[in-house]
């Protein structure tokens, strides 16, 4: 028994970035496009909190959401503005974002073994006092919260406004929600920058929340594995928030795997997300898409 | 990268360093600059024929390793004496290996329907963590304190043409690679095949009657084959064993290699002789300017949004398919 509280806290601490950015990633999704940049919106983030050194977490993670919306906005000129192929603009602009931040990090030199201040648990009075899943669930930073009140508000407002309505329709059916008065390209833009400002957060929430330092490429492909949460989740946020979670305990079991010795090679641990993404996929993976997902938009 | 010019303010100190590093003596082009040029050919035509038919791959990084991995493998058990067969044992494993990586995203996706952007990415860290392992564990050099193998026998390693210089037999390989494939794309009835699926998924399946999956698989399949094979080029060629660190990233940069040539195979060799000098240049840069040599994947990441701004008809495809489930793919 001892051993389960230690793997829910550590899964509940990995999922928190997993679930923000794939929260951000539904939006984008929804309305059509997928973010293949959203790698590069959590680097950046990340590397964007870390060299904020602030120890103030609301600073940290507004100049980390700014990051990841520059590349967004990157993102959202070439393939709504210019009409341009979604994938490779989006795998350029993560290899962007991740040689920046290598190059800027390895330009500090010696100033890059920097310690950046975390932030605390902000334990829930009471609920934090549950045995065993007590201080996994409601001992968790500020931010763990933030991502579980969004994805709430995100579910509401797609299937409850008329905001969200548009957007799905955007996403299923580009043509008749022009005809019905929709600004297509706006209902977009705004979509994108949304998720990719997510991505940020989620970059800054590993940083702030988690590692406490910068290391080169320390996504780690979770802007990938966010992009395989929504279709697991199918591209609704309550099953995305409940993919997130399991796809952070197969994180965290790195961490726990250290912490308990258990005596299984480090490195095959370290597949286990990425192995498990492969197999989820192809279980559960089918339908549900929005129709004109990943397709250039039809010109007015 | 601006920011470190302006602090350094030596703009032409920055600019001979990547000029010395990378084409400016004989033994940086031949030993630095060619000798990069060679996987980047081969993996960049690998992209190139599946962006050319519509098929994402982006895991040529992964199946170089698993291409490292296998001719590795080869390479340690091929008793010496055995002349040239070692080393065409090893690339024909390394090939054969990298085929089969990406032959489990090409399943995936006919099977499952799994997006190979996503499926590809994953099997990168998988392969990543794989060569982690073996080097560290089962594949280890005996004395156990350095995380690489022992040097592969000499008769599994491709021939130098000249003893002070490190280009090897390999950059023949890549000609036959880029001139083969190249003909095969125009002339021959699969090649046709391929780049109409690329051009038109439904036109493909209605008017050519094509098997589009079949098509795509193929393609992806192919595409790792030589992904794979560059891996094992890299071993036999130049390392002459398996480390973590084999490959700066050459699965991505041929992603740039290949989008700058226009998906045309004759083209890669060009842009991967212009890609393989970022490297060493900025590897140069760095001993000698001290700016960071990973500013060349952002020089390369800058290099492919310019090339899909400017040559709209290739990279805008209005009626892509994409594979995220069976109702996107109803409407192709």
């Amino acid at each position: 028994m001892s051993d389960v509280a230690p793997l829910l806290e550590a899964a509940v601490r990995t999922a928190t970035p997993l679930l923000l950015a794939a929260a951000g990633e539904t939006v984008a999704e929804r309305a059509g496009v997928i973010n293949i940049a959203l790698e590069g919106c959590i680097i950046a983030g990340a590397y964007a909190a870390f060299a904020a050194a602030t120890a103030n977490p609301v600073v940290g993670y507004t100049i980390s959401v700014v990051a990841g919306l520059s590349l967004g906005a990157l993102l959202a000129v070439f393939v709504i503005g210019l009409r341009r192929d979604q994938i490779i603009v989006g795998t350029a602009l993560t290899m962007l974002a991740l040689g920046l931040t290598g190059t800027l990090f390895r330009a500090r030199g010696e100033a890059a073994a920097v310690v950046v201040p975390t932030e605390p648990p902000a334990a829930i009075p009471i609920l934090s006092e549950i045995p065993v899943v007590g201080t996994a669930l409601f001992a968790q930073p500020a931010i763990a919260y933030v991502a579980v009140v969004l994805v709430a508000s995100l579910w509401w407002w797609l299937q409850r406004t008329h905001a969200g309505l548009s957007l799905r329709a955007v996403g299923d059916s580009t043509e008749a929600a022009r005809a019905a008065g929709i600004p297509v390209a706006r209902v977009q833009t705004s979509a994108v920058l949304f998720g990719s400002a997510l991505g940020g957060l989620a970059g800054g929430a590993l940083v702030l929340a988690q590692a406490g330092s910068f290391a080169e490429g320390m996504s780690a492909g979770r802007g990938f594995l966010a992009i395989a949460i929504v279709a697991l989740g199918r591209w609704r946020p309550v099953g995305v928030a409940v993919a997130a979670l399991v796809f952070g305990g197969a994180m965290g079991l790195q961490f726990v795997v250290q912490a308990l010795g258990w005596r299984v090679r480090y490195e095959l641990v370290l597949m286990i997300p990425y192995v498990l993404t492969l197999i989820a996929l192809s279980m559960f993976g089918k339908g549900f898409a929005p129709a004109m997902l990943g397709r250039a938009v039809p010109s007015e | 990268m601006i920011v470190a010019l302006a602090s350094s303010g030596e703009l032409a100190r920055v600019l001979d360093a990547f000029w010395r590093g990378s084409l400016g003596t004989s033994s940086a082009f031949f030993s630095g600059t060619l000798v990069r040029a060679i996987p980047l050919t081969v993996v960049g035509v690998g992209i190139a024929i599946a962006f050319r038919a519509g098929v994402f791959n982006i895991g040529g990084e992964g199946q170089l390793l698993l291409g490292a991995v296998a001719a590795t493998v080869i390479g340690l058990q091929a008793p010496n004496g055995l002349g040239a067969g070692g080393v065409a044992l090893a690339l024909l494993a390394s090939a054969l290996a990298g085929a089969a990586w990406a032959a489990i995203a090409a399943v995936l996706r006919a099977r499952f329907g799994v997006f190979e952007v996503i499926s590809t990415i994953m099997l990168n860290f998988i392969a990543a963590d794989l060569v982690s392992y073996l080097v560290r564990g089962p594949l280890q050099e005996p004395t156990h304190v350095y995380p690489q193998t022992e040097l592969i026998a000499t008769s599994a390693r491709l021939p130098r043409f000249w003893p002070e210089t490190r280009l090897h037999v390999g950059i023949l390989i890549a000609a036959v690679v880029g001139i083969g494939v190249s003909w095969f794309l125009k002339r021959s009835a699969a090649g046709f095949r391929i780049r109409s699926v690329g051009a038109s998924v439904s036109a493909a399946r209605v008017a050519g009657r094509v098997n589009v999956e079949r098509v795509s698989a193929a393609v992806l399949i192919a595409s790792g084959a030589f992904a794979g094979l560059a891996g094992g080029i890299e071993v036999t060629g130049v390392t002459y064993a398996l480390y973590e660190n084999i490959s700066p990233g050459y699965g991505f940069s041929a992603i740039a290699v290949a989008v700058l040539a226009r998906l045309n195979p004759l083209g890669v060799f060009a842009t991967a002789l212009l890609f393989a000098t970022l490297e060493p240049g900025a590897l140069g840069m760095q001993r000698d300017a001290g700016i960071p040599s990973v500013v060349a994947s952002v020089i390369e990441a800058v290099v492919i949004l310019i090339v899909v701004a400017a040559s709209g008809d290739v990279f805008r495809l209005p009626v892509r398919k994409l594979l995220l489930g069976r109702t996107s793919e109803a409407v192709a």
